[in-house]
């Protein structure tokens, strides 16, 4: 018959219209601005730094390494690596970023940035709605607004956070462990040197052990 | 004044008369940003010439000056609605390439994703065909309203619902969990209901079925001559597809029929991508049933700074669009000496002019709606 394939394609258009009172699954919009759905764990859109603490300036795990400026596709990260250094979260002492933006308006959400980042120092965020009246200077964004703590990352990111912490901590005393033991090392060669006769303390090797543990010096956070 | 108006002389084009249009590149049908230079002679169209290139973003040669690892997020743009099957593509180039090997529960979880992905990307060809035949918002509608789910299983598997740049040579970012999976799973259970509804929607509606079938009829031998590939080869009626030719990734283990046209018409294109849809469903169901634990990444791999030995590698896959080839050529540096992508949308569109010849001016949009052509991916 004519017109039957019509009245078919009606009738599931009705049954649809009418499901969606009863339905859950066929109502699937929410009403923006007053109603928002709540994001997935994984989900990403633009990088910021993190920092231990309560200084955002002292605590930035970032070293300044560049590799992030490296690997970046559209290469919308500028670093510029300081001349003093501080003690990072082991106590080895590290350069940090003078200057450190991230333009983005550049920015392609792709997270490389954050799988070559030896350092678990940069991370996606998740925030939107970042519209700017100023499309220069408001989109270029600098180390104040990046920076972030990692409560805030614990808060957005629950699960990643608390693998990334687990694998500090354990990172963090290993170090401690080895400076520990290197240090108890030189010690022990030092009174070995020591007890030795006059003629081997004059030895290149026992002059350059006790100058060692300076350098590994643990400056606790 | 209204008499000068009246008395002015109507304008009637004569017998005979060709009308030149550039449909184009901000016609609302034209998927993106596509002209097509026609001549028409009353409302036939006598010579149709596509245009392209106005989103040309300069990608293989981006490519060619990055490192092996910075092209995977650009591979998401090609095509936008298939991020996965491009990733795919891509890495499975640099897997030849550099001799690497993938685990097993990547194969599989590479097939969930580009599967769900074929899913999506049919049923929103579909409603887009269906808004260009006049059928204005339902089915696209319905189509969206599932898309979405299967973005949003892409969300919190990747991190973002379009652009995932989920794949890595040698296996995959992150690992799914239990609970993605029984998600997927549930979900898949869903997809055959919403594959009858859609189907109910619009497959024997007269209108429909006048204005489909005998348009836009590409026969066998033009298809095979101009290297179509993908569902619309497929509709001519040429038995070709490249996960039952190459068995690239675990394919060889499911058990799916391709499904084949007879007329190579609109309808045909159109019942195609219904019936790929249903069977993309049951090699979903049986991937999510067989899928082992395991790594999902070679621990050997070195993402960053890869330098694959010289030599010369091609990668393709059955991408929801056709055949998607990347090809590469390594000097033993740390970026590609030559990068080139085989895209489905392009060639597909090749033989534009001979679906449309002798048409009416209105099936032509149907037609292009039809090839199925992302923009991305045709100016690359």
């Amino acid at each position: 018959m004519l017109g039957e394939g019509i009245i078919q394609g009606l009738v599931e258009t009705a049954r649809n219209f009418f499901g969606s009172y009863v339905e859950k699954d066929r109502l699937t919009t929410v009403q923006y601005p007053e109603e928002r759905n709540e994001l997935p764990e994984a989900s990403r859109n633009f990088p910021f730094l993190l920092f231990d603490g309560p200084d955002p300036e002292a605590g930035l795990r970032c070293v300044a390494c560049q590799i992030c400026e490296k690997e970046c596709p559209p290469r919308c990260i500028h670093i510029e690596k300081s001349k003093d250094k501080k003690p990072d979260f082991v106590g080895k002492p590290q350069a940090y970023p003078a200057v450190f933006n991230i333009d983005v308006s550049v920015c392609m959400s792709c997270q490389i940035c954050v799988e070559v980042c030896p350092f678990d120092a940069i991370r996606m965020d998740k925030v939107y709605e970042l519209s700017t009246d100023d499309r220069f200077r408001g989109l270029l964004y600098t180390k104040k607004e990046l920076a972030k703590s990692n409560e805030y990352y614990q808060q957005i990111h629950p699960v990643e956070a608390a693998e990334t912490d687990e694998r500090r901590v354990k990172e963090a005393e290993e170090a401690r462990a080895k400076a520990a033991a290197a240090e108890a090392a030189a010690k022990a060669k030092a009174a070995a040197a020591a007890a030795a006769p006059p003629a081997a303390d004059a030895s290149t090797n026992g002059a350059a052990a006790p100058a060692k543990p300076a350098e590994t010096k643990v400056t606790p956070q | 004044m209204r008499d000068a108006l009246l008395d002015r002389d109507i304008y009637e084009p004569e017998e005979g008369e060709i009308m030149e249009v550039a449909m184009g590149p901000h016609h609302p049908s034209t998927h993106g940003v596509f002209r097509m230079d026609v001549k028409l002679e009353g409302e036939r169209v006598i010579k149709l010439k596509p245009v392209f290139g106005y989103l040309h973003r300069n990608h293989e040669k981006i490519a060619e000056n990055g490192a092996y690892l910075s092209a995977i997020p650009y591979t998401d743009r090609l095509d936008y609605l298939c991020s996965m099957t491009n990733n795919w593509g891509y890495v499975m180039a640099v897997e030849k390439l550099a001799g690497l090997s993938v685990p097993e529960r990547a194969e599989y979880l590479r097939v969930i994703v580009a599967e769900l992905t074929r899913f999506q990307n049919h049923a929103g060809l579909i409603g887009f065909l269906l808004q260009d035949m006049g059928a204005s918002g339902t089915p696209l509608m319905y189509a969206f309203r599932e898309r979405e789910k299967v973005l949003d299983l892409f969300e919190s598997l990747s991190g973002a619902r379009m652009m995932c740049n989920y794949m890595r040579f040698g296996g995959l970012r992150v690992d799914a969990t239990k609970e993605w999976l029984d998600e997927v799973r549930s979900l898949v259970t869903r997809l055959p209901g919403f594959v009858d509804e859609f189907e109910a929607l619009l497959r024997a509606n007269e209108i429909l079925l006048a204005r489909t079938q005998g348009t836009g009829v590409l026969p066998r031998e033009l298809a095979i001559n101009a290297s179509v590939t993908g569902p619309m080869l497929r509709a001519s009626g040429v038995n070709y597809d490249i996960r039952k030719v190459d068995h690239y990734g675990v394919y060889d283990r499911f058990n799916f029929k391709v499904p084949l046209g007879e007329h190579g018409d609109v309808y045909d294109r159109y019942m195609m991508r219904l019936l790929e849809m249903r069977e993309t469903v049951k090699i979903l169901e049986q991937a999510l049933r067989d899928i082992p634990e395991g790594p999902v990444m070679d621990p050997k791999v070195r993402l960053r700074g890869l330098r694959p030995k010289p030599g010369e590698a091609y990668g393709r896959i059955e991408s929801p669009k056709g055949e998607l080839g990347f090809f590469l050529i390594s000097d033993g540096t740390g970026n590609p000496y030559r990068y080139r992508v085989r895209p489905p949308s392009m060639i597909n569109l090749t033989i534009l002019e001979d679906m449309c010849l002798n048409h009416n001016i209105a099936d032509v949009v149907i037609i292009l709606g039809s090839v199925d052509i992302v923009l991305g991916e045709v100016d690359r």
